[in-house]
C-alpha cells in the first residue's frame, strides 16, 4: 500500500480493529521495524534511523492508551517531551505554545500524572509530542476512553495545531469525528488500503457509511 | 536499657549500608528489569579495591573514594557492554532467565578471583582514627561507622537530586516507567540502561568502599550482601531512593533488636522473615507504588 502525508494536512486512517493502523504509525515511529516497503522522510528512509533520532527528525507520536510515566509529574513529562537537541533549542518557545493550548498543563504542572482523569492525561500526551516540535504529529486513538466533551476541545486543539503549520497524521476509531476533522483519508481494511479521498467524499460513499458509520458499527 | 539502645545506634549505623547496597541493585532493577545476583560481589571487589588503595597507595580509606567510585563506574560500563546489554531488551522470560544466568556466573568468576588475589581470609581496613568513638548521653557511637553512614547518606541524598533533576536522570526514571514512551520522546534508552548499570556498580563500589571501612570484607560476603540489599528493595519498593536508605535502616535495626532479644545468629533471620511478610502483606513494598 502507499499512503502519504503532505506538510501541513490532516489525515485520517481509518478501518476496523486488526485493519494494521496502529501498526503503520507504530513502523513509522520506528517502535517495529518494517519487514518490507519503504518509508520516506523528505527522501530518507527512516527504517535505518534509530528510534529515538526519528523524533530528532521532526515526527512525534503520541501512542495508544496515552503511555504516560505514571509516577512523574505533567512538567516533567514536558521537559522529557523537549529531550532532543533540536527541540530544547526552542523550549521556551514550545512551553508557552503548549501552555495557551492547554491551560491546564501549566496550572497542574506540579501534578503527578497518575492523579489526572483520563482526557487530561491525554492533553499531556499530547503537550509532551507537542514538546519535541514536530512537523508531523501522530495519534493513535486518542479518543479512546475519554469523556465526549473531552474528545471534542482534543479535535478542537489538533485543528489548532494543524493551523500552526504541523501536519496530522490521525488513526481514530470514531469515524466521524475523524473525518470531520481531517482533509484527506485513507480507509484501511485487513492492511490494505480499500478507500481513500478528501474526507468529504469519503462521508458521502455508500461503502464507508454503511461499514462505518451505519447504526450498527457507529462508535461514539 | 542502654546495651539496647547501643545496639539500636550499631543496627542504624549499619543500616545506612544496607540502604545503600539496595540503591544500586533497586536502581538497576527498576530500570533494566534485571536482578544483577552478582551485586553483592560488586560491593565485594569495591571492598578489595579501598583496601589495595590504602596498602598499596598509602590512601585514606575514605578518601580512596575519589579513585574506587570511577573504576566502578567504568566497570558498570564494560559489564554492561560485554554481558547486561545482550539481555535487557530480549523478550521478558529469556530476559529473565539469562540475566540470572550471568549474575549467578558473574558471582561465581569474581568470587574465585577475589580468593585468588586476596586469599578468603577477612581483611579490613584500620585507621589511626578507627578506634575512636563519640559518647552521645552514655552511648559509644564509632567515629568511622558514623562517617560512613554520613557518606552513604550523602551519596543517596545525591542520586535523588540527579533522577529527578538532571536531563539524563529523568531519562532514567521515564525509561523505568515504559521504554516504549521513552523513546517516542527521543531518548536514547539503550544509553539509559547504560548510565543506569553504571551508577548502580558506582553505587556497589562506593558501598563496598565503606564496608571494609567499618566493618570487613571476605571474598564469600557478595552474596550475604546481595541478600541484604534484595530485603531492603522488597522492604521499601522501587522507585524512591530516600525510602530506600529508610528501608535499609529498619532492617539494620531489626536485626539488632532480633539479636539482642535472641542472641546473634537469629540476626540474619529476622530479615528474611521481614522479607516473607512485607511479599505477603506489601508486595510493592512500604514506599513503593
Amino acid at each position: 500500500m502507499t499512503l502519504s502525508v503532505a506538510a501541513g494536512e490532516i489525515v485520517a486512517l481509518v478501518g476496523g480493529n486488526g485493519a494494521g493502523k496502529s501498526t503503520l504509525l507504530k513502523s513509522i515511529a520506528g517502535l517495529l521495524p518494517p519487514r518490507a516497503g519503504a518509508i520516506r522522510w523528505e527522501e530518507e528512509d527512516l527504517a535505518r534511523v534509530g528510534a529515538h533520532q526519528i523524533v530528532e527528525r521532526g515526527l512525534a507520536m503520541v501512542p495508544e492508551g496515552r503511555r504516560l510515566f505514571a509516577g512523574m509529574t505533567v512538567q516533567e513529562h514536558l521537559d522529557l517531551g523537549a529531550f532532543t537537541p533540536r527541540a530544547r533549542a526552542v523550549r521556551p518557545a514550545s512551553l508557552e505554545r503548549v501552555h495557551a493550548l492547554f491551560p491546564f498543563l501549566h496550572e497542574r504542572r506540579r501534578h503527578v500524572v497518575r492523579s489526572l482523569s483520563g482526557g487530561q492525561q491525554q492533553m499531556v500526551a499530547i503537550g509532551r509530542a507537542l514538546m519535541s516540535n514536530p512537523r508531523l504529529l501522530m495519534l493513535d486513538e486518542p479518543s479512546l476512553g475519554i469523556a465526549p466533551r473531552l474528545v471534542r476541545s482534543i479535535l478542537t486543539a489538533l485543528a489548532e495545531i494543524n493551523r500552526a503549520g504541523v501536519a496530522v497524521l490521525l488513526v481514530e476509531q470514531n469515524v466521524q469525528a475523524a473525518l470531520t476533522l481531517a482533509h484527506r483519508a485513507y480507509v484501511l481494511e485487513s492492511g490494505r488500503i480499500t478507500a481513500e479521498g478528501p474526507s468529504a467524499a469519503l462521508l458521502s460513499d455508500a461503502h464507508v457509511r454503511r461499514a462505518y458509520l451505519g447504526p450498527l458499527a457507529t462508535r461514539a | 536499657m542502654s546495651a539496647l539502645a547501643q545496639q539500636i545506634v550499631l543496627g542504624v549505623l549499619i543500616g545506612g549500608l544496607y540502604g545503600l547496597a539496595a540503591a544500586g541493585l533497586s536502581l538497576v532493577f527498576g530500570v533494566l528489569k534485571v536482578l544483577n545476583v552478582a551485586h553483592g560481589e560488586l560491593i565485594m571487589l569495591g571492598g578489595y579495591a579501598a583496601f589495595w588503595a590504602v596498602a598499596l597507595l598509602g590512601m585514606d580509606p575514605f578518601g580512596s573514594l575519589v579513585l574506587v567510585v570511577p573504576l566502578s563506574l567504568l566497570a558498570g560500563v564494560f559489564l554492561y557492554g560485554a554481558l547486561f546489554g545482550f539481555v535487557v531488551r530480549a523478550n521478558e522470560e529469556t530476559r529473565e532467565k539469562n540475566s540470572l544466568l550471568i549474575g549467578f556466573g558473574l558471582a561465581l568468576v569474581l568470587h574465585a578471583l577475589a580468593v585468588r588475589l586476596w586469599t578468603a581470609d577477612e581483611r579490613s581496613i584500620v585507621t589511626p582514627y578507627g578506634g575512636a568513638v563519640i559518647t552521645v548521653a552514655g552511648l559509644s557511637v564509632p567515629v568511622v561507622r558514623l562517617l560512613s553512614f554520613v557518606i552513604a547518606f550523602a551519596v543517596i541524598g545525591g542520586l535523588q537530586l540527579l533522577l529527578t533533576h538532571w536531563r539524563w536522570g529523568k531519562a532514567i526514571r521515564a525509561t523505568a516507567e515504559d521504554w516504549q514512551a521513552a523513546l517516542l520522546t527521543g531518548i536514547d534508552v539503550r544509553r539509559a540502561y547504560l548510565l543506569a548499570f553504571a551508577m548502580g556498580t558506582g553505587l556497589a563500589g562506593t558501598a563496598g568502599v565503606l564496608v571494609s571501612v567499618g566493618y570487613s570484607v571476605s571474598p564469600s560476603i557478595g552474596l550475604e550482601w546481595t541478600l541484604k540489599a534484595l530485603i531492603v528493595v522488597v522492604l521499601a519498593g522501587l522507585g524512591s531512593m530516600i525510602g530506600t536508605f529508610v528501608g535499609g535502616i529498619l532492617l539494620g535495626v531489626a536485626e539488632a533488636l532480633s539479636a539482642a532479644a535472641f542472641g546473634g545468629p537469629y540476626r540474619e533471620v529476622v530479615g528474611l522473615l521481614i522479607f516473607v511478610v512485607v511479599l505477603c502483606a506489601r508486595p510493592r513494598g512500604l514506599f513503593g507504588r
